[in-house]
């Protein structure tokens, strides 16, 4: 009984998109195949981490998530070259949390000046990511993004609500922009469309699909991932054949089930390695449904979900 | 798969004689595909395209049962290889093994944990459902013992795993009421173990590591009359394993082909050494397609996020999970405490909850129920503006439970503000942020009771 494998034909492909400067650069994208499905295509480029570092202390983390850190949590230069030096960091993704109007609100001037500081501290390729307020985020990024020039930065997110001041700014420097829209396949095709008609290279924009983690909606994520992957690859939409970025870290941390101790429910076992699951069983998930890089936190969950992409591409 | 309604027509009597209350036979096919008719109101088919008929219109992947304490778990009877195209059906078993060379203590641990991590979350229930009982003593009273404690120990469901015909049969008599799956059939032991799962009614694993092999193994059970099948392809390394999921779940689905229609078992417990790099590997199995999966240890830590992820990948996409409709105190409310509303989306109450709860600030959150819309989905479907909101908040008891007469409103319905306040003459409705997330400042500078 010779039983025959049915298997897809692809004929779309997913761009290849290089982040950070010439010196050191990190290449995603350019699958031929599904997530993993390298018995019928190609992963040319496989996923890739980038470690999260935050510009100001963060507050309300668990233990698990500050423990490694607890050295650099002032410090964002230290910081991300703690992530680059002791964790093997390829790519570092700074937050800059400290410029929430809801938070600290510190200006466009000084989160600049900590871009510039961290930029010039690592050479890996650097994302810059902002509070997702469509004013401050057109203020704090178009500042970085002049004052940081020549490094080829990542910038995010741009959204419908304030792509066009940050697309130019960053098309201005030479920078790469993250188009990111809300669980939504239409509304990601729309403003992937919106962005290519302001004159955004495609080589220079990934897409951020916004993600969520275990037991808080990330089936959502999950579906309009691949759904996402279907039409780049089998309906050759070309307006969706771009890298996918998923900050899914902060999503996994701040969750009630990352935060309860062990004495609380004892059956809910040891909080460290629960949030370190918790993280990277999010991201496993993910890169599943197509995930090209994930911003992530813990060493011990980045170490896992490496190991788990080199078991899953060899 | 349902068939269509001409490839029902083939096996039609072609007489358009009338009798089954439509005109034509084609008629009543078109009906049939439709789920209209039943076939027995046509008196003519004969036996044997009735036969044909169901055996054609059988689901591709077939539903199994497995026995347990309670309920029976179900799986297989999967329609679709992603879930956004309707629903995944069956959310894979989870099995912790069991050693009959473990010591007594650790066996009883080991079967009260199936108990003892039940946990409760969006009105769902999560638990593990099953043990594969190991035999590696080579004797079969101490396996067969070991059976017998764990169908009177625990509820789970039992898996054999033992291809030795002497533990194979010991062990199935002493747990045969809770019907044991024989874990596994292989082309050397067919002729031995086999005709135990004929003889008790015992759905089996059938194994081969290729896929020509395994049809013929379920072949032959098919043909002695063994239809509850489960497939093992051998696989134990992941890369392995997620490419013959996804070949058995598209030669069911996209070729129909019913020697492998059948759900599948995953061993993560063989594929890693470390218990946190398993549960990633079975949380790659929960989404691509596995009907059971084996697990070394069950651990809160690794156990429970696992449990959520498949509650997740398994939600029917077409039927947002709801909570109840009502009041919910968080961190220990009294009459001063702040008092939100918001929709009845699980996931807008998780991540609200969740984010009052990080705040610490004691408050009552009123859900109102919003048919599982999420903020603004259910304002766009008019079941989340003024009137609505007012009527749910005079009617849900609130007011007699604060001294205050403040509402805080998601940020998302700004404009619904002053309608309510019309709605709801000496309320005050305050603005809150967009999104949950904002809660802890916003109530820093703007909540005074
Ligand atoms: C998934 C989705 C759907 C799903 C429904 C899923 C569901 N369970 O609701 C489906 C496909 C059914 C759907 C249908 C429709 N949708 Co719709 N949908 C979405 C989508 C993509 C995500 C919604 C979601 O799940 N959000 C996540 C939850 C958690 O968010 P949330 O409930 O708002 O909660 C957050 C905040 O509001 C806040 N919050 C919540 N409660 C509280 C309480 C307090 C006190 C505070 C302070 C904060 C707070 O915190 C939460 C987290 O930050 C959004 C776009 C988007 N991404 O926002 C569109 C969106 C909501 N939909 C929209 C529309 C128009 C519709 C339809 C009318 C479209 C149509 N013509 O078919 C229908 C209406 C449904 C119906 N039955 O008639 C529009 C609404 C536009 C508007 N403001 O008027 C949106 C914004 C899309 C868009 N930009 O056009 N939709
Ligand atoms: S009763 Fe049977 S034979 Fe007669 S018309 Fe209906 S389907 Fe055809």
């Amino acid at each position: 009984m010779a039983v025959e494998i049915p298997k897809l034909n692809y004929t779309g492909s997913i761009r290849s998109v290089s982040l950070g400067g010439s010196d050191n650069t990190v290449t995603v994208g350019g699958e031929t195949c599904f997530p993993f499905y390298t018995f019928e295509g190609a992963m040319p480029n496989h996923p890739r981490i980038a470690m999260e570092v935050y510009d100001e202390r963060p507050v309300d983390w668990p233990e698990a998530a500050v423990f490694p850190f607890a050295d650099v949590l002032d410090d964002p230069v230290a910081w991300a070259g703690k992530c680059v030096e002791v964790y093997g960091a390829e790519m570092i993704c700074l937050q800059l949390e400290s410029t929430d109007p809801n938070g600290s609100n510190r200006s466009s001037e000084e989160a600049a000046r900590v871009v510039q500081k961290v930029a010039a501290a690592v050479d890996v390729p650097l994302i810059v990511w902002g509070t997702a307020n469509h004013d401050k985020d057109t203020e704090v990024l178009r500042v970085v993004a002049e004052t940081t020039q020549n490094r080829r930065l990542v910038l995010g997110p741009v959204e419908e609500g304030d792509y066009k001041k940050i697309s130019a700014a960053a098309m201005a420097y030479g920078h790469t922009v993250i188009a990111s829209s809300p669980i939504d396949i239409n509304l990601a095709k729309q403003l992937n469309i919106l962005m290519g008609n302001l004159g955004v290279n495609p080589g220079n924009m990934i897409m951020d699909p916004t993600v969520s983690a275990i037991g808080y909606g990330i089936e959502y994520a999950y579906s309009v991932m691949e759904r996402i992957r279907m039409a780049a690859l089998t309906q050759q939409d070309d307006k969706l054949q771009f890298p996918l970025i998923c900050n899914i870290a902060r999503e996994t941390w701040k969750s009630k089930e990352a935060k309860v101790s062990e004495t609380e429910d004892p059956r809910l076992g040891d909080p460290s390695r629960r949030g370190i699951t918790l993280e990277a069983m999010s991201a496993t998930i993910l890169l599943l449904a197509g995930a090209d890089i994930l911003i992530m936190r813990h060493p011990e969950a980045i170490k896992l979900i490496k190991e788990l992409i080199s078991d899953l591409s060899i | 798969m349902a068939l269509s309604g001409i490839e029902i027509f083939k096996y039609l009597p072609k007489t358009n004689c009338g009798k089954c209350g439509v005109p034509t036979c084609l008629a009543f096919a078109m009906s049939l595909a439709a789920g209209k008719a039943e076939l027995a109101a046509c008196p003519f088919v004969s036996a044997e395209s009735k036969g044909k008929l169901e055996e054609a219109s059988a689901p591709p992947i077939r539903p199994i049962s497995i026995a347990t304490g309670g309920k029976p778990l179900k799986i297989g009877g999967e329609t679709v290889l992603y879930r956004h195209e309707k629903r995944f059906e069956n959310p894979p078993g989870l099995a912790v093994v069991i050693s009959d060379t473990m010591s007594d203590i650790e066996i009883g641990r080991r079967l009260k944990s199936l108990e003892e991590y039940v946990f409760n979350r969006v009105g769902a229930t999560l638990r593990p459902e099953l043990v594969v009982l190991k035999y590696q003593s080579g004797n079969p009273e101490t396996y067969a013992a070991l059976a017998r404690r764990a169908r009177t120990e625990s509820d789970a469901g039992i898996i054999l795993q033992c291809e030795d015909v002497d533990g194979c049969l010991a062990a199935a008599e002493a747990c045969a009421e809770r019907k044991p799956v024989l874990c596994a059939v292989t082309a050397a032991n067919f002729d031995l173990v086999a005709p135990i799962a004929i003889d008790m009614a015992l759905p089996v694993v059938a194994r081969s590591n290729d896929f020509d092999g395994l049809a013929e193994l379920t072949d032959r059970l098919v043909k002695l009359g063994v239809r509850d099948i489960i497939l093992d392809s051998g696989a134990r390394n992941l890369k392995q394993a997620l490419a013959d999921q996804v070949a058995i779940r598209r030669l069911a689905l996209m070729k129909k082909f019913r020697l492998l229609g059948y759900p599948a078992i995953a061993f993560p417990c063989e594929m890693t050494d470390d218990p946190l790099k398993e549960a990633l590997i079975a949380s790659v199995m929960v989404a691509k397609y596995a009907g059971i999966i084996v697990l070394s240890d069950f651990k809160g830590e690794t156990l429970f996020p696992l449990m959520v992820a498949r509650m997740n990948l398994y939600a029917d996409p077409q039927r947002p999970q709801t909570t109840a409709e009502g009041i919910y105190e968080i961190n220990g409310p009294d009459e001063n405490s702040p008092v939100a509303v918001t929709c009845n989306f699980s996931l807008t109450y998780f991540i609200v909850s969740g984010e009052i709860e990080n705040t610490r600030v004691p408050a009552h959150l009123l859900i109102k129920d919003t048919e599982g819309l999420s903020v603004m989905t259910a304002w766009a479907a008019g079941k989340f503006g003024a009137d609505n909101i007012a009527g749910f908040i005079k009617k849900s008891g609130i007011a007699a439970k604060v001294k205050h007469r403040k509402i805080i409103i998601p940020g998302y319905i700004a404009m619904e503000s002053g309608g309510l306040e019309e709605e709801l003459p000496g309320w005050e409705i305050m603005v809150g942020p967009r999104e949950a997330a904002h809660l802890l400042s916003y109530l820093k500078t703007n909540w005074k009771s």
